[in-house]
């Protein structure tokens, strides 16, 4: 497997020339390229697009012209859906599950990344080997013996803990902690050593703060997953003052979908709520999803 | 002595350690019970309630390998991967070529491109519901050649349409894969194939593609992957696998029949079974891509 670095990440976000025509063909051969990158485009963006016109609109109206509105806008629908499911208390209990992911991930993350790629200790092979493993189950697969445990055995239904323990450890995390701790020079870590640094004090003192971006991208990469999960939280939350926002909206859709006259605008609102921060976050911070952290955590 | 047995820097295994606990207790411990979940008789019971569930066997697997429902299901599986993967690797490839040369706007296509793959499944199955409803705008710009009945209650398209969201969703993912691999291919390959006369097409047929092929082993097995997962789509967009079964996954089934239907060793025996076929595939797929 071709490995990605940090340099090639610079190489990625500048605009390379175009590798297969020289310069003086670049302006009669780039508009099908860029026609076809806004085709593209168009239909990546076109839902969304599509999802706040109709959240904003009290009847959504479905015909080609509709979805071009000029006027009606209202935000009735945002009132409705937060009358049907408790939108703040389900954004607060998605955040409280997210965080806590996100602490887990970063915190357990850092030390095993570090370990895996600073210290020689006995059974740090087979950890690695074990982590590949993992990264080809797929999650849904132990849904059923973790539900056994997680519900059955300690009783954790209806519980935040019960809800992000699985979540706790993420193997991208850990990979790309490692790539950057890895891409750190030895003399580095000799050199602390040399003056009595403990390992701990060597990894919150030096090492810390020069992957600070490493902790931003899993930071962000990890946001996406709890945030967006639906399986697990729907699992085991029966009670609707412990769902996060993906689980009550679902249950909305689901409870309504059998109805002739289906509420939409109201559907709508709620996916606008539930997508806007991830993609908020994304937007704001777009440089920090590249390829090569991504990458990296993927391919090991 | 010590440092024999535990390794230069021990300290390593106390960094590591609270990792590979989570690792035993969520992946390992939880792998092993699914498997003996599935050769024995069992059912829920309260927490801390003693229970004696017999050694069933292979019954659990006979049961489930005789389930009609349970074929068409690995069958649906089947009708989504021979779309999603090929549409995923072939739309992904051109998407990243087409944007690796791109001089202007190169972070605004990436943006967009990216966009679907960050936002919750929820969301946007939500959006595309009402896009493929009945009277939604799909049909409305289908006219006469909407089809009858509508997407996601006619039995031949639920699956297709399935298979189409769930390309749209993760291709941003895979442009940038592909988009990090082309990184990798020598420019001066291209430079010496324009010096032979090659066209864009031959040169993307004869230098792209052979030389991002270790990330087109990785994009197949990936998508193949969050097929074996499919659970949110079939369950919201086709309001439970329907119409009749017709866009059921085996994840699908694992929740009806273990959790709703209170049978989590036939769910477990699916779980296995699912878990093998999915290996069997991933490595059928690493030595006929892989090979040279």
């Amino acid at each position: 497997m071709a490995q990605v670095t940090a340099d090639e990440r610079s190489v990625l976000e500048e605009p390379a020339p175009p590798a297969t025509a020289p310069p003086q063909k670049v302006s009669g051969r780039s508009w099908p390229r860029t026609v076809l990158l806004a085709i593209g485009a168009l239909l990546f963006l076109f839902p969304f697009y599509y999802m706040l016109m109709a959240s904003l609109q009290l009847k959504p109206d479905t015909s080609v012209r509709g979805a071009f509105p000029t006027s009606g806008f209202t935000l009735d629908n945002y009132r409705s859906i937060n009358g049907r499911v408790n939108l703040v208390q389900s954004l607060v209990n998605s955040g409280i599950f997210t965080g806590a992911v996100i602490l887990c991930t970063v915190v357990l993350g850092l030390l095993a990344g570090y370990a895996l790629a600073r210290l020689h200790f006995r059974g740090r092979g087979t950890l690695f080997a074990a982590m590949l493993l993992v990264q080809v189950i797929p999650f849904q697969l132990l849904m059923i013996p973790l539900y056994v445990m997680i519900v059955r055995s300690y009783g954790l239904a209806d519980s935040y803990l019960g809800m992000i323990a699985p979540f706790a450890i993420n193997a991208t995390a850990v990979f790309i902690f490692r790539q950057f701790f890895m891409q750190l020079p030895d003399d580095l870590f000799s050199a602390a050593r040399i003056d009595g640094a403990g390992e701990l004090r060597i990894l919150w003192s030096i090492a810390l703060p020069l992957v600070r971006p490493a902790v931003l991208t899993a930071v962000l990469l990890t946001f996406i997953g709890p945030w967006n999960e639906f399986l697990w939280p729907f699992l085991i939350t029966k009670d609707a003052d412990l769902q996060p926002l993906a689980v009550s909206l679902a249950n909305y859709i689901s409870s309504v979908a059998g109805r002739a006259a289906n509420p939409y605008g109201a559907i709508l609102a709620g996916a606008c709520v539930l997508a806007a921060p991830a993609v908020a976050l994304f937007v704001v911070f777009q440089k920090h999803f590249t390829a090569s952290d991504i990458g990296s955590g993927v391919k090991g | 002595m010590l440092t024999t047995v535990l390794g230069r820097q021990p300290l390593g295994l106390a960094f590591a350690a609270p990792y590979a606990v989570f690792l035993v207790l969520i992946f390992a411990y939880p792998v092993g019970l699914a498997v003996w979940i599935s050769f024995h008789d069992y059912f829920f019971t309260a927490p801390g309630v003693a229970v004696d569930r017999p050694f069933v066997g292979l019954d659990n697997y006979t049961a489930v390998l005789g389930d009609p429902e349970v074929h068409k299901a690995f069958l649906n599986v089947a009708v989504f991967l021979v779309i999603n993967v090929p549409l995923t690797v072939v739309l992904s490839l051109v998407l990243a070529t087409a944007l690796n040369g791109a001089v202007r706007g190169r972070i605004f296509f990436r943006v967009c491109y990216f966009v679907p793959y960050i936002s919750a499944s929820v969301a946007v199955v939500a959006v595309w519901l009402f896009l493929f409803s009945n009277g939604g705008f799909v049909n409305q710009l289908l006219g006469p050649l909407a089809p009858d009945p509508s997407w996601l209650i006619n039995k031949g398209l639920a699956m297709p349409l399935i298979a189409l969201f769930v390309t749209w969703k993760q291709l941003g993912f895979f442009i940038l894969l592909y988009l990090a691999a082309l990184q990798n291919v020598g420019k001066e390959l291209y430079e010496s194939a324009a010096m032979d006369g090659a066209g864009k097409l031959g040169s993307f047929m004869n230098i792209t593609v052979p030389g991002v092929r270790p990330a087109t082993t990785l994009v197949v097995i990936l998508s193949i992957i969050t097929g074996a997962n499919l659970f949110t789509e079939p369950y919201l967009l086709t309001n439970g696998g329907g119409p009749n079964g017709a866009s059921a996954s085996p994840v699908l089934l694992m929740y009806q029949r273990g959790i709703e239907q209170g049978n989590p060793d036939t769910a477990a025996a699916i779980g296995v079974l699912l878990m093998i076929a999915f290996l069997i595939i991933a490595f059928v797929n690493k030595r006929f891509l892989e090979r040279d």
